[in-house]
This record gives C-alpha cells, sequence and structure tokens, in this order.
C-alpha cells in the first residue's frame, strides 16, 4: 500500500481520484523543463550508454557492410535469433504472468524466497545458467537421463534448448515488471468486480489483466531483448551449430575470434533490428494497450 | 572544485597515455638509463610486474612455468591472461597492457604483428579424439565422426584447434557431422568430459588435462597436422627484462619439459 502513496507525493498537480491513478501522467507534467541537478547527470547517464555504440559505429567496416550483412551465416543466424526470441517470449508471458499474479495476489509462508528464487538467473552468471540447465535436462542430467532412456530424445544442440535457455534468463524480467505492477495497481477495481459477481478467472481476465497491461507488454519487451542479445547459457547449454544454434550473439563472438570486421558488421545488424523491435513494439504496442487500459 | 576535477581528469589521462603508448621513446629512455649503471649485464635482476596473455590452451603449462620463475626471482609478479588467441590478439592490437603474448597459432600472432616483436615457436600440439570414460558409443577412429547418430562436439573453425580439424577431415576425404562447434578448445573437451557428446577432437593436450573422465584415441591422421604455438614479447612492454627472460625460459630445457610433460611436443 505504501506505493501509491509514494507516487502520489510526486504527482502533486494530479487529482487524487482513484480512477486517475492509472491513466497516463497529464502532458503538462511531462513537459516540465528538468531541474539542472537532474539535467545533467540524466545527459551524462544517456552519453554513457551511446558513446560506445556510437565508437562501434565509428570502427565499422562501411564499405563490405552490404556484402558481410547479406552473407549466408548472418541471415541465418539473425532468422533463428528472431524465431528463438519470440518462442522464449511467449513462454515467459504464458509462465510469467501467473506466476507474477500468484507472487503479488496471494500470501503463503516462503513467499518473499519464493520471489527471491524467481530473480536468481538475473543476477547469476548466464554461464551458470547453462551449467545448471545443463545439470537438469542435459543427457546425464536429472531429467535428461530420463528423457534419453524413454524417449532416446536429447535436449543439448536442439534449437529447443536455444529456447529454453533464453527463457530462462529472460522469465524473471517480466515477472519482476508484472510482479511491481500488481502490487501497486489499485486494489479496489478487482474488489468492485468480485463484489459484483465475477469470478476470479473472469476478474483476472477483464480487470487485473487490462490494468497491468502495459506492464505486461513492457515486460515481454526487456524479455524479447534479453532472450536477444543471450550468450553465456546459449552456448553452455544448446552448443553452437549454425542454423540449429548459432544466435547472432554467438555468431558475433566467433566471428570476433578471426575475422573481427564481420563480427562488427553482425554487431551493427543486432544493433539496428533490436532497436528497430524496441522502439516499433514500444510505440505501438505499449501505447495501443495503455490505450485500452485508461 | 568543479572547475579543477576536469584538469585533474586531463592531467591523469595524459599521464595514463605516455606510460602505455610511449613506452619505447621516453619511457624506455627514463627506466633504462640508471639501472644500467648498478646491475650487471650478465643476470639482470627481473623484478617488478610481468603480465602475460596466453592461449587457453596453456592454461596449465604457463602457470608451473610461472610459478617457477616467481620462485627464482621473489620480487617477480606474473599475472596471466589467459584466453582464446584470436581475443588476446584484439585486446593486444586495443593496447591491453600485456608484455608477453603466447598464441595457439601462428595466425593469431600474425593478427597481433604490428605490436609483437619477433616470435620464436615453443611447442606444437597435435589432435587426438577423446570420447567419455567407457567410451559408451565404441569409437574407434575418424570415420565415426561421419555418423550422424552420434553426438559430436568439434572445434569452431574460427579458432585455432577447429581450424586443425577441418584439414585433418578434408585430408582425411570425410564429411564430419557435428552437433555443436565449442568457442574454444577447452569448452568441446568439457562436452566430453560431462558426457553430453560421444566424441570430440580435441588437443592431446586438452584430453591429458581432462583427466580420467575422458579416454583417449590417437587417430594416423592427425600427423600431418600440428599446430605451432608462438611467443613473443609485446613492443610497450614496461618490463622489457622479464619479458624476454619469460620467453627465454619457455624455450629453455626446463620450460620445454613443463610443456612436454603436458603433451606438447617439442620444438
Amino acid at each position: 500500500m505504501s506505493a501509491p502513496a509514494g507516487s502520489d507525493v510526486f504527482m502533486t498537480d494530479r487529482t487524487r481520484s482513484g480512477h486517475e491513478t492509472t491513466s497516463p501522467a497529464p502532458r503538462v507534467a511531462r513537459r516540465r523543463r528538468a531541474p539542472l541537478p537532474l539535467l545533467v547527470p540524466a545527459a551524462l547517464g544517456f552519453l554513457f550508454l551511446v558513446a560506445p555504440f556510437v565508437a562501434l559505429l565509428v570502427r565499422s567496416p562501411w564499405g563490405d557492410l552490404g556484402s558481410l550483412v547479406t552473407s549466408q551465416g548472418a541471415l541465418q543466424a539473425l532468422w533463428l535469433s528472431l524465431r528463438t526470441a519470440t518462442a522464449a517470449t511467449v513462454v515467459c508471458l504464458i509462465l510469467g504472468v501467473p506466476l507474477a499474479w500468484v507472487l503479488a495476489r496471494t500470501s503463503f509462508p516462503g513467499q518473499n524466497l519464493v520471489r527471491s528464487i524467481v530473480t536468481l538467473p538475473l543476477v547469476m552468471p548466464p554461464v551458470v545458467g547453462g551449467v545448471a540447465l545443463l545439470s537438469l535436462l542435459g543427457r546425464r542430467g536429472l531429467l535428461g537421463s530420463l528423457l534419453d532412456t524413454a524417449f532416446g530424445f536429447t535436449v543439448p544442440f536442439t534449437t529447443l534448448a536455444v529456447v529454453i535457455a533464453e527463457t530462462f534468463v529472460a522469465l524473471p524480467f517480466l515477472v519482476l515488471s508484472v510482479d511491481g505492477s500488481l502490487r501497486s495497481a489499485d486494489l479496489r477495481y478487482e474488489q468492485a468486480a468480485a463484489v459484483l459477481g465475477a469470478s476470479p478467472w473472469y476478474v483476472f481476465r477483464r480487470v487485473t489483466l487490462p490494468l497491468v497491461g502495459p506492464s505486461v507488454a513492457a515486460g515481454g519487451l526487456l524479455s524479447f531483448a534479453r532472450a536477444l542479445g543471450e550468450f553465456g547459457a546459449t552456448i553452455t547449454f544448446a552448443g553452437n551449430f549454425p542454423g540449429t544454434t548459432q544466435t547472432m550473439p554467438l555468431a558475433i563472438y566467433l566471428a570476433m575470434q578471426d575475422d573481427p570486421s564481420t563480427a562488427l558488421a553482425l554487431s551493427l545488424v543486432l544493433m539496428a533490428v533490436s532497436l528497430a523491435v524496441l522502439i516499433g513494439l514500444r510505440s505501438r504496442w505499449v501505447s495501443g494497450l495503455i490505450g485500452v487500459a485508461s | 572544485m568543479s572547475r579543477r576535477a576536469p584538469v585533474a581528469l586531463v592531467a591523469a589521462l595524459a599521464l595514463v597515455g605516455c606510460s602505455s603508448s610511449g613506452a619505447n621513446d621516453a619511457g624506455a629512455s627514463l627506466s633504462a638509463s640508471p639501472p644500467a649503471a648498478t646491475t650487471t649485464p650478465a643476470a639482470p635482476a627481473i623484478s617488478g610486474d610481468l603480465t602475460v596473455f596466453a592461449a587457453a590452451s596453456l592454461t596449465d603449462t604457463f602457470a608451473e612455468i610461472g610459478d617457477q620463475m616467481m620462485a627464482a626471482n621473489p620480487d617477480l609478479t606474473i599475472t596471466f591472461n589467459f584466453g582464446s588467441s584470436g581475443t588476446l590478439a584484439e585486446q593486444l592490437l586495443a593496447d591491453a597492457p600485456a608484455d608477453v603474448f603466447a598464441s595457439a597459432s601462428a595466425k593469431t600472432m600474425t593478427t597481433a604483428a604490428e605490436v609483437v616483436g619477433e616470435p620464436a615457436l615453443f611447442a606444437h600440439n597435435s589432435l587426438v579424439i577423446v570420447v567419455p570414460k567407457g567410451n559408451p558409443r565404441e569409437v574407434t577412429g575418424l570415420s565415426d565422426f561421419a555418423n550422424p547418430d552420434l553426438k559430436i562436439a568439434l572445434c569452431d573453425p574460427s579458432v585455432p584447434c577447429g581450424a586443425a580439424a577441418q584439414t585433418v577431415f578434408a585430408n582425411a576425404g570425410i564429411t564430419a557431422m557435428p552437433d555443436t562447434l565449442g568457442p574454444d578448445v577447452r569448452a568441446t573437451a568439457t562436452y566430453v568430459t560431462s558426457g553430453e557428446v560421444d566424441a570430440a577432437l580435441v588437443y592431446k593436450t586438452d584430453a591429458i588435462a581432462a583427466g580420467s573422465a575422458v579416454e583417449t584415441l590417437t587417430f594416423p591422421e592427425a600427423a600431418g597436422v600440428v599446430n605451432d604455438y608462438p611467443i613473443a614479447v609485446v613492443q610497450g612492454t614496461r618490463n622489457a627484462d622479464a619479458a624476454q627472460a619469460f620467453v627465454d625460459h619457455v624455450l629453455s630445457p626446463a620450460g620445454q619439459t613443463v610443456l612436454t610433460d603436458a603433451g606438447f611436443d617439442p620444438t
């Protein structure tokens, strides 16, 4: 309950009536000029993030870019990355939204421990995640050995393994985003719906989900971005083979070993695609959902 | 405060710039003239910090060679940066602070040619087949690598052990069917150690380092393909005496013994 109270302090020019809480901040508040103590570190922060990429652009082999980028290997890696990151995001949404709901709307013993465990893949080095996945699903792993003897099926070195590795590192982003939003959302809508006779499942679909729609979208976007850039868990658990498991980050890393100009060109492609996807989704999808929610 | 900070920053940057890039002219003349009068030229006392960039396959042997040198020279501190030869060469080209570079292929040494001195060959490495302990899928030779039913790991062609593997298969006229291409030789060997693959091609030294979790098979086709290991002093070194001493020690009988014990072929 402390979060909504806190946001009221910062938005003094807003009406405090309940139905305003979830709508976007008024235009006036957004156009306010930033005070210097905020503007300077903000500008430095932006420069810190953007300067390395500018340097990358300067160093890039612009002359050969066309042929390097359209090589069969590059397109194959890009296509695989887009497919696996999309699949991982879908899995994250299917599993992550309910997980966030359970964390935010129910209470059970050890809930904070569960919440911490959910964020563990976020802080662990991804390579450790890859080793952990191998321990579970590898040919000699806890589950993997059963799969192997029962069905003769092994997970490592398949495209499925790439999706699993990407989901493993991306899921916490979605859960954190949706969990935070659910916990700060106004409970009165859900209570009103329940009082009016709606079933919990109906309340979740028709009230809760639209209410936190923007953060589901934002969380999905973060998960997609994280999955697209995944390297450590993928190369450890899924291996590296062109067309099957070699995603863009792997292709870039390996090109860096003996052909840095190709690696730079591939990096540019990944940057451009990521930026296009992030901008595109943010403007269309997120704003669309905000429109639905308000 | 706020006006002085940038000045201090510029001064600090200038100092860093001098010590790293200007070591050959100004820095070298400063450090060379006073000690020359005090130390005996026959046995220069080796001291200070020495940073060695070395290929991942040299991890165990170079650590041992470094310990030998530090035991003989108590004032010497050697720091290693082990990694893929290609990555290390890129770091050197980007002015990474290193004194010695030892790579796992002549090609990566050529990549770094403009920032290192004349390289010397100090070891060779050849490929072997490794299989998990007990050889569960009964791998007998190179031809088994064409069997799509086996899980096979090779090194990626962009790293030296993968390039060597490519040559081996081309010479033998065998089309390998790998399931994964490891980013370096240690990673490739690990897939065998953990039992995730049925066979892999790695260096003899990595097969020995993997210990009892793997079994090693030699194959006749490996004979024609050896990897040369060159070593060179980095031009921008701030400890030229120690750097040269390290190179000399690697090439000395003591250093060569460490390398051959680990499975390297002597030069």
